[in-house]
């Protein structure tokens, strides 16, 4: 098992810091252009709701912890804000809290869209703890290997 | 190092040139300036995706605010040179049924 983990301010400017790095570090898997495209924008959503939602656009710590193994990655992106008060209406397609801030409610529709599982522990005023799981089909060399004999 | 959105009119069409990523930060200020730009006499709005490379759901909300204002507008709204991650980015959000997208060979 591999593991990273890393904490940044809850800054706007940073959920490409966020998507980066843990793209440059699943990029050990040898993924598919489409894989690392799908947890970037996954790792986007998750960080961009604990900056607008967890936070409320103010001052934080924002938490991502990578885990791989047996080709499967798990991302837990982590703040310590507000908590969501009904996670179950927050995960459904198209609502949103801030329709005024021109939001569409589709973050965690994309989240499950592009990762295998989605799953969001929250406590009132403590935070929430997004898990995104992903399996990552066999490397292309493997592959190669494996039709070689 | 900060990447310029660029504007450019031609008659009643405004062209706006998307960065390289779309994101809740990037999208603050595509929703600023285009809301600026958008003066009277502009009847056609085109995104210019060529240079893009990601777009997240906060791009699309950018998008849809400005779909909704041109269409309150009797405008209309096109999609330009989209790659293949973003056009399944538009599909998966359903925006490819409301704006119309040019092909491009690149």
């Amino acid at each position: 098992m591999e593991k990273m983990y890393f904490e940044m301010e809850s800054q706007s400017s940073n959920e490409q810091f966020a998507r980066v790095v843990v793209a440059v570090f699943l990029a050990r898997l040898d993924p598919t252009v489409e894989e690392l495209d799908d947890v970037k924008t996954a790792v986007s959503e998750a960080v961009t709701n604990c900056i607008i939602h967890g936070y409320e656009g103010g001052p934080g710590t924002i938490r991502v912890e990578v885990t791989v193994e047996d080709r499967k990655a798990i991302i837990r992106v982590i703040d310590s804000g507000i908590g969501i008060y009904d996670v179950k209406k927050a995960m459904e397609p198209l609502y949103t809290t801030k329709p005024t801030e021109e939001r569409c409610g589709m973050g965690f529709a994309f989240m499950e869209a592009f990762m295998d599982e989605v799953t969001v522990q929250s406590v009132l005023g403590e935070g929430t703890i997004v898990t995104m799981k992903k399996q990552f089909k066999q490397a292309r060399g493997e592959e190669g290997r494996k039709v070689l004999g | 190092m900060k990447e310029q959105i660029r504007y450019e009119q031609q008659q009643s069409t405004l062209v706006l040139h998307l960065p390289s990523e779309i994101d809740h930060h990037s999208s603050k200020e595509i929703r600023e300036y285009t809301d600026r730009y958008l003066r009277e006499g502009i009847k056609h709005l085109v995104f210019d995706f060529s240079r893009t490379t990601f777009m997240d759901s906060s791009g699309i909300g950018a998008l849809l605010g400005r779909y909704k204002r041109m269409r309150e507008r009797g405008g209309s709204v096109m999609i330009y040179g989209a790659d293949p991650q973003i056009r399944r980015i538009l599909r998966i959000a359903g925006v490819d049924k409301l704006i119309p997208q040019m092909d491009v060979e690149k």
